[in-house]
């Protein structure tokens, strides 16, 4: 009778979930006046990778922490700093992991060189396919 | 083809693609974000009191000579709960505790403290989790170790468990 009565209270019960119910941070929704400067400000969200949503960036996730980001981040474009500042600002917290950007560094330079290298490549095997076809 | 052993290079060159990528899948996910900010300074900030009756908090308090435990936490947290009682045990081994509330209600942040105790000696209210964020932190509960002249020396992320007590204390004294 009583474990009945418990599952029956337990069909009543919420699952408390993990968020505040505080409103959104000042920025993190509204729109700079300035267009140019929201137009920087949204762009530098867009690569801006999510600390909760890991696979999104800050500008698509709706977690509380991405709009208080989104928040310090036009709060900061409007007071006149430069994206590239608030992003290394962002980096030396996070790890350049925080950036959908990669900066040319040891450690991505084959990133950015692979590209290249295989298009030399091509141009490499196309060239000896291509004489060996005229001297037939 | 066997004269030709470049004409092998783009499969051999594939399979260790391949391999690496499956190794990548293959490993546990970590999603726990470590702060860059381990061995610097704390970067100043002053934050008003979170909660009537108690202190704010401001970068200064933890430049002036004690080493610190700084507790990133809300009254909404689960976990924050349940690490309640472990700050406590560390309070009442002398180490002085202080607390981040991230976007917290006085009031939710009273009742919070009633229920499961008040280990703090000051919290400040982060209301769009700036603060949070200038210290590299990305969740809650988190809590750092800050030496007496402000700079970070460890970050622990997620609740501190029961085995993890004397360790922290340990460290909190180890960072005079």
């Amino acid at each position: 009778m009583r474990r009945a009565l418990i599952l029956a209270l337990l069909a009543f019960a919420t699952p408390v979930l993990a968020d505040s119910n505080m409103p959104a941070a000042p920025l993190a929704d509204v729109q700079l006046a300035d267009a140019r400067q929201e137009a920087a400000a949204t762009a530098l969200m867009e690569t801006i990778r999510c600390l909760v949503c890991q696979g999104q960036s800050i500008a698509d996730s709706n977690a509380e922490l991405a709009g208080d980001m989104r928040s310090l981040i036009r709060q900061r474009i409007a007071a006149g700093e430069r994206p590239e500042a608030i992003r290394a600002w962002l980096v030396r917290r996070y790890g350049a992991w925080v950036s959908y950007s990669p900066a040319l560094t040891p450690v991505t330079w084959p990133l950015w060189i692979a590209p290249l290298a295989f298009l030399a490549i091509g141009v490499a095997v196309a060239r000896t396919g291509l004489r060996r076809r005229r001297r037939r | 083809m066997s004269g030709r052993p470049i004409l092998w290079a783009p499969l051999v060159a594939f399979i260790l693609l391949a391999a690496f990528l499956t190794y990548g899948l293959a490993k546990p996910d970590d999603t726990n974000i470590t702060s860059k900010m381990v061995g610097a300074a704390v970067p100043p900030f002053r934050l008003p009191p979170a909660t009537p009756g108690m202190p704010g908090l401001a970068s200064a308090d933890l430049a002036a000579g004690k080493p610190h435990l700084v507790n990133i936490f809300a009254s909404w947290c689960v976990p924050c709960a349940a690490e309640a009682p472990q700050l406590r045990a560390i309070a009442d081994a002398g180490v002085p505790i202080v607390g981040i509330a991230v976007r917290d209600r006085p009031e939710a942040l009273a009742d919070f403290l009633h229920r499961y105790g008040n280990p703090y000696a000051r919290i400040g209210s982060d209301n769009a989790s700036q603060v949070q964020m200038a210290l590299g932190s990305s969740g809650v509960p988190e809590t750092f170790v800050v030496d007496g002249r402000g700079m970070i020396r460890r970050q622990t992320i997620g609740p501190i468990n029961p085995q993890d007590v004397a360790d922290t204390i340990a460290a909190v004294q180890a960072a005079r």
